[in-house]
C-alpha cells in the first residue's frame, strides 16, 4: 500500500514547463531522490508532490492517518492539517523554513501547540529530546535560530518537523551550501532518524554522492521530464540514458 | 526448479553516450546455473565479464535481455525483470554480497558496518552488536578500531570489515569478489574457514578467486568467462 501516489503531474508557468508527465509511487519506508541539474524541475515536482504548489494538471494521493485523500480536492483546512502534522518539508534554506526570531524550542514547539498541547513542561521536554537528536546541544533552547551556524540551522529544521512524527518528509537540497564534514554530520543523523522512526522521504539534490548514500531509488531529471528512474546504485553504476551517463561522469573523485 | 539461480540467455553490454556512443558488449547468450550449496568459480581473463556477470546476480547492472532466476522466499523470481523494491529485498534476505573495496561512509563506525545486515533483518540491537564484534574479533580488527569508521584503515582491514559483515547473516547465495585480495596469509586463511562453514550451512558460494590455491581449495567447479573479442 503506497504512501503517496502522484499521476500525471504537470507544471507550467505560462509558457514555460516546470514540470511534465511525473508519475510516481512511494511505499512506507522508502527513500526517493530526485537528481538532476539546476532548471531540471527537481524542486517543481517536490513543492507539487508535497501540497505547496497546484498542479496544472494530474494528482496526487496521500495516504493520511485518516484515510486515502487527494491532495487536490481536499478542503483547505485538512492540507493544512496533513501538512503540518503528517508531512514534514524541510527547505533548502533553513531560513525559509525556520521563524528566525523565536528559539530554537519555540521553533521545535510550535506545532504541538498549534495541535492543542498546552502542558509548558512537557514540550520544552520534548524540544530538548529532539535537539539532542539533531545533535545540536539542548542549553541552546532559547536562543533564537539567527545565532546558530548554517549546518545548525537545518538541523533545527529538521528538529522542527519531525516532532509531530510525519510519516513524509520532502527535503529540497539539505546539504546544499554545508561544508562536507557538517554534511557528513547531517546526513548521519538523517539516515539514523529515517531507520529509527520508519519515514519515507523524497530529497532533492543535485549531489550524487548524497543520493547514493540516503535513496533507494532514483528519478533523473532533465529539462522538466523525468529521463530515467530505478535502483540507486543501478542509475549511478549502470546508466542507460545520455544524460544520466553525462552527470555520473562529471563528478570528481577526491 | 532444484537450482538455486539459473541464467539464460544472458546478454550486456555497455553504450558509451559521453564518448562517441561506443557500444562495449561483455556478455553474449550467457547461461549458469547453481545448485544449494555449491560453491562455483568463475574464472577467465581481465575484462572478460566475471564482475559484470556477478553486478547482474546482485541487480548492480541491469541485463539487456535473458533472465535471472532466483529461488526467494519460497518462489521463484527474475532478477532481470525485478523492480528497485524487489532486488532491496533479494539483497536482504537471499543474495549476499562481498565486494573487493569497502564504501565509506563518514562517521559510521566499523562494528555499525558490520550489524547492518543484521539490523536489516530485525535483529535487535545487542545481539547484533555482540555478533559483530566475534566476527570482527575472528577476523583480527583490534577492539580499539570497532568504533572508529573504516575511513583511515587500510586495505586489508577495510576487506576484513567487508567480510565480517558479508558473513553476518545467513544467504542462500553468496557472491564474492575476490575475498582475500589484500590479506596476509593468517586472515587469508580465516576467510577460507568461514566460506567453508557458510558452504557447509547451505550457501551457495559465487566467486572471483584470482589465487589459483584459493580456487582450488574453495571452489568445487569453475565456470569459465572468456570474453567476447578480447582478442581482437
Amino acid at each position: 500500500m503506497p504512501l503517496l501516489r502522484v499521476q500525471g503531474v504537470e507544471k507550467s508557468f505560462g509558457r514555460v514547463v516546470g514540470c511534465r508527465d511525473i508519475s510516481l509511487s512511494l511505499m512506507p519506508g522508502e527513500i526517493l531522490g530526485i537528481v538532476g541539474e539546476s532548471g531540471s524541475g527537481k524542486t517543481t515536482v517536490l513543492k507539487c508532490v508535497s501540497g505547496r504548489m497546484k498542479p496544472t494538471s494530474g494528482s496526487v494521493h496521500f495516504m493520511s492517518r485518516l484515510g486515502w485523500r487527494d491532495m487536490g480536492t481536499v478542503s483547505h483546512s485538512e492540507a493544512r492539517r496533513i501538512m503540518r502534522n503528517e508531512m514534514g518539508f524541510v527547505h533548502q534554506n533553513p531560513r525559509d523554513g525556520l521563524r528566525m526570531r523565536i528559539s530554537a524550542g519555540g521553533n521545535i514547539g510550535e506545532r504541538l501547540l498549534e495541535n492543542g498541547a498546552r502542558h509548558y513542561a512537557n514540550i520544552r521536554a520534548k524540544a530538548i529530546e529532539w535537539l539532542e537528536r539533531v545533535e545540536i546541544d539542548p542549553a541552546r533552547i532559547d536562543d533564537p535560530p539567527s545565532t546558530f551556524s548554517g549546518g545548525m540551522q537545518q538541523r533545527l529544521q529538521i528538529a522542527r518537523n519531525l516532532v509531530t512524527h510525519p510519516r513524509l518528509l520532502f527535503m529540497d537540497e539539505p546539504t546544499s551550501g554545508l561544508d562536507v564534514s557538517v554534511q557528513a554530520r547531517l546526513l548521519d543523523i538523517l539516515r539514523g532518524l529515517v531507520r529509527r522512526l520508519g519515514i519515507s522521504m523524497i530529497i532533492v539534490t543535485h549531489d550524487l554522492a548524497v543520493a547514493r548514500l540516503l535513496a533507494h531509488r532514483l528519478l533523473v531529471m532533465k529539462l522538466g521530464g523525468v529521463v530515467e528512474s530505478g535502483l540507486t546504485d543501478q542509475v549511478l553504476d549502470d546508466p542507460q540514458h545520455p544524460y544520466t551517463q553525462l552527470l555520473v561522469s562529471s563528478v570528481l573523485q577526491p | 526448479m532444484d537450482r538455486i539461480i539459473r541464467a539464460q540467455g544472458l546478454f550486456k553490454s555497455f553504450t558509451l553516450h559521453t564518448q562517441g556512443r561506443v557500444r562495449i558488449p561483455v556478455l553474449n547468450d550467457f547461461h549458469f546455473e547453481a545448485g544449494p550449496g555449491e560453491s562455483v568459480a568463475l574464472v577467465g581473463p581481465s575484462g572478460a565479464g566475471k564482475s559484470t556477470f556477478m553486478r547482474l546476480l546482485y541487480g548492480n547492472y541491469r541485463a539487456e535481455k535473458g533472465i535471472i532466476e532466483v529461488r526467494h522466499r519460497g518462489g521463484i523470481v527474475d532478477l532481470a525483470q525485478s523492480d528497485p523494491h524487489e532486488i532491496l529485498d533479494l539483497r536482504r534476505w537471499t543474495i549476499g554480497h562481498v565486494s573487493q573495496f569497502l564504501r565509506i561512509v563518514p562517521r559510521v563506525p566499523a562494528l555499525e558496518v558490520v550489524m547492518e545486515p543484521m539490523l536489516d533483518r530485525g535483529m535487535e540491537r545487542e545481539n547484533a552488536a555482540e555478533k559483530a564484534r566475534g566476527l570482527l574479533q575472528k577476523l583480527r580488527i583490534p577492539s580499539r578500531m570497532w568504533s572508529l569508521s573504516p575511513t583511515t584503515f587500510s586495505g586489508g582491514e577495510q576487506q576484513r570489515i567487508n567480510l565480517a559483515r558479508g558473513f553476518s547473516v545467513f544467504y542462500p547465495i553468496l557472491l564474492l569478489d575476490e575475498p582475500t585480495a589484500s590479506l596476509d596469509p593468517l586472515n587469508a586463511g580465516t576467510t577460507i574457514r568461514m566460506i567453508r562453514e557458510a558452504m557447509d550451512s547451505g550457501t551457495t558460494v559465487i566467486g572471483i578467486f584470482h589465487d589459483k590455491d584459493l580456487r582450488d581449495t574453495v571452489a568445487q567447479r569453475c565456470v569459465e568467462i572468456t570474453g567476447i573479442g578480447l582478442n581482437g
